[in-house]
């Protein structure tokens, strides 16, 4: 840096490249900030800004049974499709994170696909076999579909957190005469437990706001919360929504907030 | 003495923990992926007739051929809006003390992690007839009826960078932490300005990390589904609500089948290209 002459020319640079990263900054957290505040509207419409302020749709939020309804459903599927995502994910984690094999690599890029393949061609083909097997949409069709999409976020970050793992701990454990299983428990998964915590709650979240996969695996005995939200908006701008967008905006603020205590999210995401 | 099997090394574990994964997916995964590429290769919908009919009537379509070149060409505008607005944040990052950092990131990291309805909501919130774009031009009386800006492309684009950016900016951050600060220092005192280093030092070196972005960000912006329908309404049409069309509305399964092959086909042609590019740039970046 102390080398670097002021000239104009860096001077420019910096305006230029700062000026925009700003704005991108803005663009990115702008949008949440604007439902936020028309959410406490106290109008019939989004009019921004709005003409006075109230909790009147967050208390309309409070009977919308619906909304209660495809909310529940919603946190049930993610719960049971992280739990699944959790043991699946993690023991094979454990197995391809340090083999160099082929078999090793083919399986990785296997488990990463469903995080690049479109999820609404996965949705269709897992509605056509279920079909196919005679098994109806049910909660459980959509836990399998949700824990295919979700697992990858666990896979990836446990396999991190066990990279970062020194080998020589695990010699030296199996030295002192620990067996496998008591090393397992008493040093490799207090190491790498943040990160499989950090690929539970992204797993967690994209399983809660699914759409593609959910589309073709519900029905309306269990209608799921973003699809609810998608159709209410489709057919009409309801200010309840932006209530609705303002609790899940706060509740992700508030989980982010404990995740990055807990495990150092922004951390884990950029290494 | 050849290398000791994998399960007498203490430090590894046998790839039988895979097995519960890998079963999964062959039955989940794979398998519905293999029924819809047989159902694809059907002229009927019940699947009794052998033939290439469904793809035969996609290629040759103008209407379908259009929904994919204008998909394709959405993916490409939205990546080099992201790359455009990315990169600076990416950059900005390395120049600012750790609890800056702190906050960049979690300001990126925050829509990864919103509800994709609600991002999407905003844009209609901001966008529309009465959005804050309209509300602040016309009051400024630079406009006298609202512009039209939701249910347009420039509308879709803007919307799905906004919810796609963190995935091109996250690959970006990685990648220019570990640039070497003295090759930039190095650069500038030979003589070479600010921009130039730029052009010539830091783009060419972060190139494993734009691609990697490119590549999430592509495949991202074209299967997003409900950002596409709502901000694009229903006179624009993409892969996915093309897809679901078929599928749902129609139920022209083996033609949906067709549909969703093509555009698997699509996004694998698009990230092996850039995978490929990726490990050319590892090379030239490496050295």
């Amino acid at each position: 840096m102390s080398g670097r002459k002021r000239t104009l020319e860096a001077i420019s640079f910096e305006l230029v490249m700062t000026v925009i990263a700003v704005i991108a900054l803005a663009i990115i957290i702008a949008p949440s900030l604007v439902v936020l505040i028309v959410s406490f509207t106290s109008g019939f419409s989004l009019r921004f800004p709005p003409p006075g302020y109230s909790l009147r749709w967050y208390a309309e939020l409070w009977n919308a049974w619906q909304l209660h309804f495809a909310a529940k459903n919603s946190l049930i599927v993610a719960v049971w499709a992280t739990s699944l995502s959790v043991v699946l994910g993690v023991a094979a984690a454990l197995a391809i994170s340090r083999s160099r094999t082929l078999s090793a690599r083919l399986l990785d890029s296997l488990f990463m696909s469903p995080l690049v393949l479109p999820a609404l061609a996965f949705g269709l083909a897992a509605l056509m076999l279920f079909s196919l097997v005679g098994l109806p949409v049910s909660p459980l069709t959509l836990v399998i579909g949700h824990t295919v999409v979700c697992v990858p976020y666990v896979v990836r970050n446990t396999v991190a957190a066990l990279a970062q793992l020194e080998p020589t701990l695990l010699e030296s454990s199996a030295v002192l005469g620990a067996s496998r299983l008591y090393t397992f428990r008493r040093i490799v998964l207090p190491l790498i437990r943040p990160g499989i915590i950090a690929g539970a709650f992204i797993a967690f979240m994209s399983s809660f706001d699914n759409v593609p996969v959910s589309l073709f695996l519900r029905d309306a005995a269990t209608d799921m919360l973003p699809i609810r939200m998608w159709q209410d908006l489709e057919g009409k701008l309801d200010v309840t929504i932006a209530a609705l967008s303002g609790v899940l905006i706060i509740a992700t603020v508030a989980l982010v907030a404990v995740m990055e205590r807990i495990t150092g999210l922004s951390r884990r995401l950029t290494n | 003495m050849g290398a000791a099997p994998a399960s007498r090394d203490v430090t590894s574990y046998g790839m039988g923990l895979a097995a519960p994964l890998a079963l999964f997916f062959l039955l989940f995964f794979v398998a519905p992926l293999l029924q819809l590429l047989w159902l694809s290769l059907h002229n009927d919908t019940a699947g009794l007739h052998w033939g290439l009919g469904q793809y035969l009537h996609f290629l040759t379509d103008p209407f379908s051929l259009g929904v994919l070149g204008s998909t394709l060409l959405l993916g490409a505008e939205v990546t080099a809006v992201c790359l455009v607005l990315g990169f600076p944040i990416a950059w900005l990052y390395q120049r600012v003390g750790p609890k800056l950092q702190t906050i960049i990131i979690l300001i990126v990291l925050l829509p990864l992690l919103t509800s994709v309805v609600v991002r999407t909501f905003a844009w209609i919130v901001i966008l529309g007839r009465q959005g804050i774009i309209n509300a602040t031009l016309q009051s400024l009386g630079v406009i006298d009826t609202p512009l039209k800006l939701l249910y347009t492309q420039f509308g879709v684009v803007i919307a799905l960078a906004q919810v796609q950016m963190p995935l091109m900016t996250l690959p970006l951050i990685t990648a220019l932490g570990r640039i070497d600060p003295n090759l930039d220092d190095a650069s500038c005192s030979l003589g070479a300005g600010s921009w130039r280093t730029f052009f010539r030092i830091v783009l060419p070196l972060s190139l494993p990390g734009v691609i990697a972005g490119c590549t999430l960000t592509y495949a991202a912006a074209i299967t997003a589904f409900i950002t596409q329908s709502l901000v694009g309404g229903g006179q624009m049409l993409f892969m996915p609500m093309y897809l679901y069309q078929q599928a749902s509305t129609l139920q022209n399964w083996p033609f949906a089948a067709a549909i969703s092959i093509i555009f698997l086909l699509a996004v694998l042609a698009v990230v092996s290209v850039f995978t490929t590019l990726g490990r050319m740039s590892r090379g030239y970046g490496g050295a």
